[in-house]
């Protein structure tokens, strides 16, 4: 079984949402339970059945699907991917489980399971093809529930949503065709299998081009300034659970795409268009951050400043090197534990309130302190406090960038400054002073529903601050068999120079390209 | 004195002549049944047509084992010519027909199917358009259109609505336009070369090396745009929407897919060869005509309000995505293209039986047309199923993957990649994200809407619905969901076709 256990992972929650649809309304939330629970167990097992010191894909599974045409369905794990499925498993879960009432819940349960079915897809697959199916089919079930389930501009905002990322999938599969093509006329096999793509070295103007088409869908998703214009209304509209998985792990999707496409497939093309994605990412963490703090609405400040944090994230993996990568890939999973549960926080007031406004409260922390004290761990964690999970992510971003360039990644640093100033004086607004609205005297603190969610997501922010090596560890092997690949495949000597060589010893990793056969 | 003509009877090879004359023989065994008795119900004569289609398609496979064997057939004086593509496109045709005709057996009894001249005509146009595929020669391929038209307008006539005489005499004034294009165009050949095959034409023409540049120029315009009509490419396809909007749900869709097939087998053995004599300016007219077939037509779309005339620019726009196969020519763009329609007749049959589903017998007061967008807003509240079913649909033609459609979009995407066409990739997939508004737009009316009428309980989603027609439908979800699993032996089955008959 644990040979299949990605299939597994994949599958079980679809075949479950299909034979939900003949549960009970009122018993459907304990199967949901049930359900990502298992789903969570599992993924926890291919976790323990990990290993941590291998550098290739792990529970390799292939069945050809098209071979006429190389398509194969490839799926595979290593330390760069294993830890976004598991987060997304767990977010699942408490998403479900913390669910409030709401209109249709049975709709919405079947809607999360399968869209957990998409996000595990996507992050296991090894095949480009079958990661475009994933990575498509997951814009379905998020439309619904922006759609569904949203504010009042919800059908502007999921339309938006699903027709900004489908342009740009669209580009980024032309470049993936472009890719089986080359492969085609380097080969004679059509190949669409990423592990046969990375010993392809192609010349530095293809790279280009496709470093291009691939940059515009994935720059979409992560969303990169200037792409970003639909995550504020997403995230505005949807309800909170929609906005807990969206931040947590749909946008991860894109700065995961970005390390297993961009930079192993284009290692000159990375370095090439270095400084002018890391002056974006700046743009992106530094006037995002200004958008933050000139909003009046709580979400809203949580939405850009996500998308801040993705700068950071954008700007780790661009570093090109060990420390900058697996640095991004921490703050990914970072940044889904704090985002997601920020965004809980929200939905927390906002189902006893009905507002976001920030000047509609002042002074919760006399009436709620429960949530006033994780609303604060969360938010230092958020701003990267020393000993919370954020910590580990940006410093190592920013030190793997600083040895590409110190005055960007010092720029890079003035934007963390700059998110703590409206984080802070945020949560100055929504907690300290007098309760001055009177609706705000008899909030109920956070119910054990709401702890469920919130007390596992604090848990994880502190520990991974304090001891992130058992995660850190893995994703290092994995990213240094990547960024070796990088340095090994680079023609021009200046790419040469920008990547360094973590093995020196070991050349391209033989293991991974015989496991692919 | 004129010399008795001796032919061997061996020598005709009849046997071509079979999958072409078993609907004939069908249809004139209806007529005769319903002289002898009349008043018999629809069902018995649906069930005789799908017997002798069924029958077309076993003498269809015969034809094809024959051709993996021993190649290209010619037959009766070598007028008839079963290649690969004959065989693809007969098989497209033959198997759309067996999909739609039971969406006749309806719970609501409408005008045109009480008719038994309605199954009679309808085999008939089987046969006309099987004709056409299956033969290079121009008046052959006149017949054979024509044949088949002329049954299509009456059959879209025989439906009782105004807007359904309407439409049927828009389509026969355009198809006569074309028909008078085509015969021109032809006319212009034969004099050049004095021959109304293709092949004699590409051979004449090569051989004096496009001495008459004029000439073909004008010829190769008159059969696109006569071509163009039949296969709705802008700007000759003003009568899409009306017609489509005029006759019912399952002949709209029959006519997105059956006449449109026939018509690219005929623009791709004629173009085929202008195509590869590197004129450039006939690349700069085909180049031009797909690229604004697509984006028009999903600019158009977009504004519709009907669903039925939103699906009939989107079959425009389809029409358009496929046609850039016939310009690329090489033998991936040319599989690809059978690939795509036999994906795309799947989808369509199944959007349009929701449509023949929802059909009411008369129309409210106050209500335009019969498939209004607001006529679906809360659908998932009253009939969930039918919701996702239709949602479903829709995400296939948008191309969202792993639906059918989206197995298409990449293989033709692919082909134009592969045989360097690099912009024209890039509008093909630029077109599909345009083309995903419209086709979301119905999704959000079903999905995220509220009802409009607040006494809707959903029956009239299913009003018009059998047996039959939902197992259609269900046919059609299978193959729109599951389509990933045919494509590799389809693609190696088309392939081996398309390659064996050298296109």
């Amino acid at each position: 079984m644990i040979d299949h256990i990605l299939s597994i992972l994949i599958f079980f929650p679809v075949v479950a949402a299909l034979f939900g649809a003949m549960i009970q309304k009122d018993s459907i939330r304990a199967y949901g339970i049930a359900v990502s629970a298992i789903e969570f167990a599992l993924s926890l097992w291919l976790w323990f059945a990990f290993d941590g010191y291998s550098s290739g894909m792990q529970f390799m599974e292939s069945i050809p699907l098209i071979p006429a045409f190389g398509i194969n369905y490839t799926l595979g794990v290593d330390g760069i991917s294993i830890f976004i499925i598991i987060l997304s498993t767990f977010v699942t879960l408490i998403g479900i489980a913390s669910l409030g009432e709401m209109k249709n819940i049975k709709n919405m349960i079947i809607t999360l399971l399968v869209l957990q079915m998409t996000m595990t897809g996507v992050f296991a697959a090894l095949d480009a093809i079958i990661f475009y199916v994933f990575w498509e089919l997951s814009l379905v079930p998020m439309l619904y529930i922006i759609g569904a389930w949203g504010g009042p501009l919800r059908i502007y905002a999921s339309i938006k949503f699903f027709l900004y990322t489908f342009t740009g999938s669209l580009v980024m599969l032309v470049g993936m065709l472009f890719m089986a093509y080359f492969y085609n006329q380097a080969t004679g096999e059509w190949s669409f299998a990423i592990l046969d793509w990375y010993r392809l070295i192609l010349p530095e103007n293809f790279q280009l081009w496709l470093f291009a088409a691939f940059f515009l869908g994935f720059a979409i998703k992560v969303p990169m300034f200037p792409f970003h214009t639909w995550l504020p209304y997403a995230h505005g509209q949807a309800p909170t659970i929609g906005s807990v998985i969206l931040a947590a792990i749909l946008l991860k999707m894109g700065t995961y795409a970005f390390i297993r496409f961009s930079l192993p497939l284009f290692p000159d093309a990375s370095v090439f268009f270095m400084y002018p994605i890391a002056v974006l990412a700046i743009i992106m963490v530094i006037y995002t951050a200004m958008v933050a703090f000139a909003q009046k609405d709580i979400k809203q400040v949580i939405a850009y400043s996500s998308v801040s944090h993705m700068g950071i994230i954008i700007i780790g993996t661009f570093a090109l090197n060990v420390e900058g990568v697996s640095g991004s890939i921490f703050l990914m999973l970072g940044h889904g534990v704090v985002a997601g549960a920020l965004f809980f926080l929200v939905g927390v007031i906002y189902d006893r309130r009905h507002t976001k406004i920030m000047s509609e409260f002042g002074g919760l922390a006399h009436s709620m302190p429960r949530y006033a004290t994780i609303f604060g761990i969360m938010m230092m964690a958020s701003v990267g406090m020393p000993l919370t999970i954020n910590f580990v992510g940006e410093f190592l971003s920013l030190l793997g960038f600083f040895k590409q360039s110190q005055i960007l990644a010092l720029l890079a640093g003035v934007g963390i400054i700059v998110g703590a100033i409206y984080m802070l004086a945020s949560y100055k607004k929504l907690f300290f002073g007098e309760i001055t609205n009177d609706e705000n005297k008899n909030l109920p603190d956070v119910n054990k529903r709401e702890l469920l969610a919130l007390i596992p997501l604090t848990f994880l922010a502190i520990w991974l601050g304090i001891y992130p090596k058992p995660i850190l560890d893995p994703i290092n092997t994995s990213v240094e068999s990547i960024v070796q690949l990088m340095h090994d495949k680079a023609q021009s000597a200046e790419a040469k120079a920008r990547i360094p060589a973590p093995l020196s010893e070991i050349t391209i990793p033989k293991s991974s390209i015989e496991e692919a056969h | 004195m004129l010399e008795p003509v001796n032919v061997s009877l061996e020598s005709l090879n009849l046997m071509t002549l079979a999958p072409m004359l078993i609907p004939v023989v069908g249809a004139l065994l209806i007529l005769v049944m319903d002289t002898i008795k009349g008043g018999l119900d629809k069902s018995l004569y649906v069930v005789i047509s799908m017997l002798f289609i069924l029958m077309d398609l076993a003498a269809l496979s015969n034809a094809s084992n024959v051709f993996s064997v021993a190649g290209t057939m010619m037959g009766v004086f070598d007028v008839m010519l079963i290649d690969g593509l004959a065989i693809l496109s007969q098989f497209i045709i033959v198997g759309a027909s067996l999909l739609f005709i039971p969406l006749s057996l309806t719970n609501k009894s409408f005008h045109e199917s009480s008719h038994p001249e309605f199954f009679a005509l309808f085999l008939f146009m089987m046969s006309g358009f099987q004709f056409m595929v299956a033969t290079d020669n121009l008046i052959l391929i006149f017949v054979g259109l024509e044949t088949g038209s002329l049954a299509l307008y009456t059959l879209i006539a025989l439906h009782n609505r105004d807007k359904s005489f309407e439409a049927a005499v828009k389509y026969f004034t355009m198809g006569a336009l074309a028909a008078g294009f085509f015969s021109f165009g032809s006319m212009v050949f034969y004099a050049l070369t004095g021959s109304v095959e293709i092949n004699q034409i590409a051979t004449v023409l090569a051989a004096n090396n496009y001495a008459d540049m004029g000439y073909v120029l004008v010829g190769t315009v008159f059969m696109l745009a006569s071509l163009g009509f039949k296969v709705s490419l802008v700007p000759f396809h003003t009568w899409t929407p009306d017609v489509y909007e005029g006759a019912s749900s399952p002949m709209a869709g029959y006519m997105s897919i059956v006449p449109k097939i026939a018509g690219f087998i005929v623009t791709m053995r004629l173009f085929e060869f202008l195509i590869h004599s590197h004129v450039m300016w006939l690349e700069v007219i085909l180049y031009a005509v797909v690229v604004v077939t697509m984006t028009a037509a999903n600019m158009w779309a977009l504004v519709q309000t009907d669903v039925k005339r939103m699906l009939a620019y989107s079959s425009i726009s389809h029409a358009g995505f496929v046609m850039a196969a016939v310009m690329i020519g090489t033998t991936q763009a040319n599989t690809a293209l059978f690939l795509y329609w036999i994906l795309f007749s799947f989808t369509n049959l199944g959007s349009f039986s929701m449509l023949w589903m929802s059909r009411q017998k008369n129309l409210p007061d106050g209500q335009e047309n019969d498939h209004s967008y607001s006529k679906f807003a809360g659908m998932i509240k009253t009939s969930p199923f039918g919701a996702v079913l239709m949602t479903l649909f829709m995400l296939s033609l948008a191309g969202v993957p792993p639906f059918a459609l989206f197995w298409g979009k990449l293989y033709m995407i692919g082909s134009a990649v592969s045989a360097g066409y690099t912009v024209l990739a890039l509008i093909m997939a630029l077109n599909s994200a345009i083309a995903g508004y419209y086709y979301l737009k119905l999704v959000v009316y079903m999905l995220m809407k509220e009802p409009v009428d607040a006494n809707n309980n959903g029956e009239v989603y299913t009003s018009n619905a059998t047996l039959a027609i939902k197992t259609i439908t269900g046919i059609a979800v299978v193959g729109t969901i599951f389509a990933f699993v045919a494509i590799n032996p389809l693609l190696e089955f088309i392939t081996a076709f398309v390659y064996n008959s050298g296109y």
